[in-house]
């Protein structure tokens, strides 16, 4: 499968995520198996395959939130611009201010809008109060949402809709200028306009950051993302370019699925 | 804020005052550490305080346990000191506060959990409800003891003065006589209260033996009779007997005074709100899904409580019901107010008879300044804990039993 | 048949059948039903009865002579049973109670919550299920056990740290509630901060929070309200304590801060009461409900106050 590492990345960009060789397990649950797979800046690749087939667990390795699991554990590396973040001497916090993530279901902290951007930023870095103000807005403003709450930015974070409470969640992870994001079915959970100005939004964010996206929906893939990943039972079964994988799939079982025999 | 902020604030893309302004890591995982490590020997340290304390207890206790501890009575003298009466009354009261508390506690857990109302007049009311049994499950048990003292004990002094009884089953009274040698004749009487039996020649009554007799009666000055049968039934028309009751094992009075009854009844009402909770807490755990499933076949809602619900909760009431009923077996003070420090040596004979039980033998004995006596308090509390860790152990069984079968 | 259900005749059910009478079981069931609702009003007529009980007789408390409320809740002087004249000021009995509760919560609140945070944030299934247990058993220690480790263990090992320690005094028995109390406090708060969802927690991780920063800036706060209320329903067991003071705090009533002094609590003086050889309807005998009134409305006042901002936070995950 050591073809299919580069084939995203045209020679064009470097890769920013490199995964070689890569295993994962729960207990004695073998729920990835020997992924190998390139992820190229400043582009989106998304993730599909059924439910079960471990396309959101190796989104959570990559800034290593499955560690957290008692009984997870992973083999093989994951290098980010050039260093593998699986090695022990790796901080998971530093880590993870370079690596944002959005969940399937917004999870925004019990506190106000405004607290819920400047929380990270609080965290990681000493800022002065009009510093973080000036992040915050920021933050809004890049994950569209600024014009809807500007005015109640005190008030808290879940009086907000689902879709709202997403893009703060967005917010929440750009205000700490991460290089990559990751969304785990960041949609799923929401109606479709909502659904859609995530979309929208997962666009724009392709200027500046490397988004890696998990989706069950096949057509939001098509939309969003320039690369796409088949997983199936914890194996990569295909990877390419988003149009090349949803209209020639090489593998029979890609085609399966995208045509929906299965899934 | 007024002015729009389109572009990356500075301090985000300048590497250069990214970087500054960045906390160190290291700094922040270091306080990490530490408060990990401070919750990680705070939990430690108090699970080693347990192991800690019961073998302070152990050492201080094991020592002076004998076989002539768990069979003889309290005594003055330390040597011979032991526990029987304690243990017994504490079964007495193993017995009697789960049978009055748990139909109670079920009983109000069920209407409370399962036939929630849903007129906002009678949902508030039931929420009064609900809040009134936490209120209850947080009286000090102290102050249940006083309530104790004086609804059961005493009645509010309405039903007789206190030693008195205004209504009593199950007794018999004599009066007691002694003839010149020393014969005890027991001359039965209508009530613990009746006037005192008038000497008639050839009245019937009881020798100590249990032997039915004829009295024969003789003036202040006739000559003691020769005959050794006439002379053990002869009394002298003068002699004034003492009156003495026989109380049958059902033997029942009110008010109840300070008796094994009122203790188990003082009880139920310390442990009754947290019984009702832990059961209430078990309905809930039930799954929705299965009370659906039972009324989908039919079943009134009466039955999917008895016949569905309650049973497959009935592991997790069990649990909350033994750990209610250990802390019965393991309270003091509410026995301490309705029946102060008493000297017993028999175990209850029934349910209205003075009685101790092992935690306030323990009080009892850890009150005292002398050592020997604070050493027979270490044994009857490993007495004590040896009973309550036992229970516990059921409990955790019986739980970690049901939970395999549910998952 | 009636109702419209089909009469159960071969055709369509393979076996004929009798169904049972639904009158009967309606009878039945609501003959059990309001027999059930009868005793579930015992708890209702259990909390008159502690009300109408305490107050009734403080009230004849209140009417003897040399007795007022006002003395009664201004007095910093107690002694019913010493000197020629008496005092029913409850401050002192208060204060030793507060001191000995105090000194357990100061005890308690740290290492109770501590503990929770380990289990519910650190602990793997395998050291929780050593400790939790453990806990269980720790709050099943009958009172008297504790009561008596504080007069024979702790205070003899107070009084070799410090000279100024009586053979009876607050502060033995106040640790001695404080590890009484410490499993209320675990048990309670654990459960509060596992009820606040996982995503929480990932979201702060996921930001690049430590464990620790996510405890204390998410998961404590979300948490926050079930805290409090573990502490102050601990805090009311804490003030009704009795057997622990009875043995190891003494039986001098006395406004003092000095947890090495020998007190009295108003349990404590209580327990007094009902040994002593004061007669039954005597001022002092009196007294005795007078506090017990006192001490349910303190207590009612904090499990009260627990059981409303308990609820407040059960409905905000609900």
């Amino acid at each position: 499968m050591n073809d299919l590492q580069n084939s995203g990345a045209n020679g064009a960009a470097p890769n920013a995520i490199e995964i070689e060789n890569f295993n994962a397990w729960y207990g004695s649950f073998h729920a990835l198996k020997d992924i190998n797979i390139g992820m190229a800046k400043q582009q989106v690749t998304s993730f599909i395959g059924p439910s079960g087939c471990g396309k959101s667990t190796l989104l959570r390795w990559i800034n290593r939130i499955n560690e957290t699991v008692p009984t997870a554990k992973a083999e093989g590396t994951i290098q980010l611009n050039g260093s593998n973040i699986l090695e022990r001497s790796v901080d998971p916090v530093a880590l993870r201010r370079r690596v944002g993530m959005v969940f399937q279901k917004p999870n925004p902290f019990p506190k106000s809008i405004y607290e819920n951007v400047a929380f990270g930023v609080r965290l990681h870095m000493k800022v002065s109060r009009a510093e973080v103000d000036e992040i915050v807005e920021w933050s809004l403003r890049k994950a569209s949402i600024w014009d809807e709450v500007k005015d109640r930015l005190k008030s808290s974070a879940l009086s907000l809709s689902g879709g709202q409470q997403q893009r703060l969640c967005i917010a929440r992870a750009l205000a700490l200028a991460p290089e990559v994001l990751l969304m785990d079915e960041p949609c799923s959970a929401l109606d479709p306009i909502a659904t859609t100005k995530i979309e929208d939004l997962i666009h724009t964010l392709r200027e500046r950051y490397t988004v890696v996206i998990v989706t069950h929906n096949m057509q939001q893939a098509t939309r969003v993302s320039d690369y796409t990943a088949y997983m199936y039972l914890g194996e990569l079964i295909e990877f390419g370019a988003t149009e090349q994988v949803f209209t020639a799939p090489q593998d029979q079982r890609t085609e399966d699925y995208i045509t929906g025999k299965f899934g | 804020m007024s002015k729009k902020i389109s572009d990356m604030p500075e301090i985000l893309s300048d590497p250069q005052k990214h970087a500054a302004a960045t906390r160190p890591e290291e700094k922040r995982n270091r306080s990490n550490r530490i408060f990990r490590g401070l919750c990680i020997g705070a939990a430690f340290s108090s699970v080693g305080i347990l192991a800690l304390l019961i073998l302070t207890l152990l050492g201080l206790g094991v020592g002076d346990l004998s076989k002539t501890f768990l069979t003889n009575p309290p005594d003055p003298d330390p040597a011979v000191a032991g526990f029987f009466p304690a243990i017994m009354g504490s079964i007495w009261l193993l017995v009697l506060v789960p049978l009055l508390a748990l139909p109670a506690g079920v009983a109000t857990a069920i209407i409370l959990e399962e036939f929630t109302p849903r007129k906002p007049v009678l949902k508030r009311i039931h929420s009064l409800l609900q809040l009134n049994i936490t209120n209850l499950a947080g009286v000090p048990s102290v102050v249940y003891g006083i309530i104790g003292l004086t609804i059961f004990v005493s009645m509010f002094g309405f039903a007789g003065k206190h030693g008195q009884s205004l209504v009593e089953w199950g007794i018999r009274s004599f009066d007691q006589f002694y003839s010149e040698v020393d014969q005890v004749l027991l001359v039965p009487v209508a009530g613990p209260n009746a006037p005192e039996a008038v000497l008639t020649e050839g009245l019937e009554a009881l020798t100590a033996q249990g032997q039915e007799v004829r009295i024969h009666v003789i003036g202040e000055n006739a000559p003691w009779p020769e005959d050794r049968a006439l002379s053990q039934r002869t009394l002298r028309d003068y002699d004034t007997p003492g009156r003495v009751h026989e109380r049958s094992w059902y033997y029942f009075r009110i008010p109840f005074g300070r008796g094994v009854l009122t203790g188990a009844l003082t009880l139920v009402l310390v442990i009754l709100p947290v019984i009702i909770i832990a059961t209430q807490e078990a309905l809930r755990a039930v799954p929705y899904s299965l009370r659906e499933a039972a009324w989908g076949l039919g079943l009134s809602r009466w039955q999917t409580v008895w016949r569905v619900v309650f049973p497959s909760a009935l592991p997790t009431v069990m649990t909350g019901t033994i750990l209610a009923i250990s802390r019965a077996v393991g309270e003091a003070a509410p026995l301490l107010m309705i029946a102060g420090i008493v000297f017993i040596t028999n175990p209850p004979g029934n349910i209205m008879d003075d009685f101790t039980a092992m935690p306030l033998q323990i009080y009892n004995w850890a009150q005292r300044p002398q050592k020997e006596f604070h050493d027979l308090a270490a044994s009857g509390i490993v007495v004590l804990l040896t009973i309550l860790l036992c229970f516990n152990a059921i409990a955790i069984i019986i739980r970690n039993r049901s939970n395999k079968a549910l998952s | 048949m009636k109702n419209g259900i089909p009469s159960t005749s071969k055709k369509w059910f393979p076996v004929s059948v009798r169904l049972r009478s639904r009158l009967t079981q309606k009878v039945s069931e609501a003959g059990i039903l309001s027999g059930m609702g009868l005793i579930t009003t015992l708890s209702v007529l259990l909390t008159l009865i502690i009300i109408i009980v305490l107050g009734y007789e403080a009230s004849l408390f209140f009417q003897q002579d040399g007795v007022s409320v006002r003395d009664f809740l201004t007095g910093f002087e107690w002694n019913p049973l010493l000197g020629s004249e008496k005092h029913f000021g409850i401050w002192p009995l208060v204060c030793g109670t507060l001191l000995v509760a105090v000194i357990a919560l100061l005890i308690a609140v740290p290492a109770g919550l501590l503990t929770a945070v380990f289990l519910s944030e650190y602990a793997n299934p395998r050291v929780r299920a050593i400790i939790k247990p453990a806990l269980e058993v720790l709050a099943g220690i009958p009172t008297v056990v504790y009561g008596f480790l504080a007069l024979t263990v702790f205070t003899p090992g107070f009084k070799l740290i410090s000279e100024n320690v009586g053979s009876y005094n607050a502060l033995s028995a106040g640790v001695a509630v404080g590890i009484l109390i410490l499993p209320i406090i675990t048990s309670l708060s654990e459960d509060a901060l596992r009820a606040v969802p996982n995503n929480l927690r990932e979201g702060a991780l996921g930001l690049g929070a430590t464990p620790a920063e996510t405890s204390f800036r998410v998961i404590l706060p979300a948490a926050l309200s079930g805290i409090i209320s573990s502490i102050l329903l601990a805090a009311a067991r804490a003030i009704g304590e009795t057997m622990i003071v009875a043995l190891a705090a003494g039986n001098t009533p006395k406004l003092t801060l000095n947890p090495g002094e020998e007190i009295q609590t108003m349990t404590g003086f209580m327990v007094q009461m009902a040994l002593g050889d004061v007669s039954n309807y005597g001022v002092e005998y009196l007294s005795m409900y007078a506090v017990a009134l006192t001490l349910f409305i303190i207590t009612l006042g904090f499990t009260l106050m627990g059981a409303i901002i308990r609820r407040r936070y059960r409905e905000e995950y609900q």
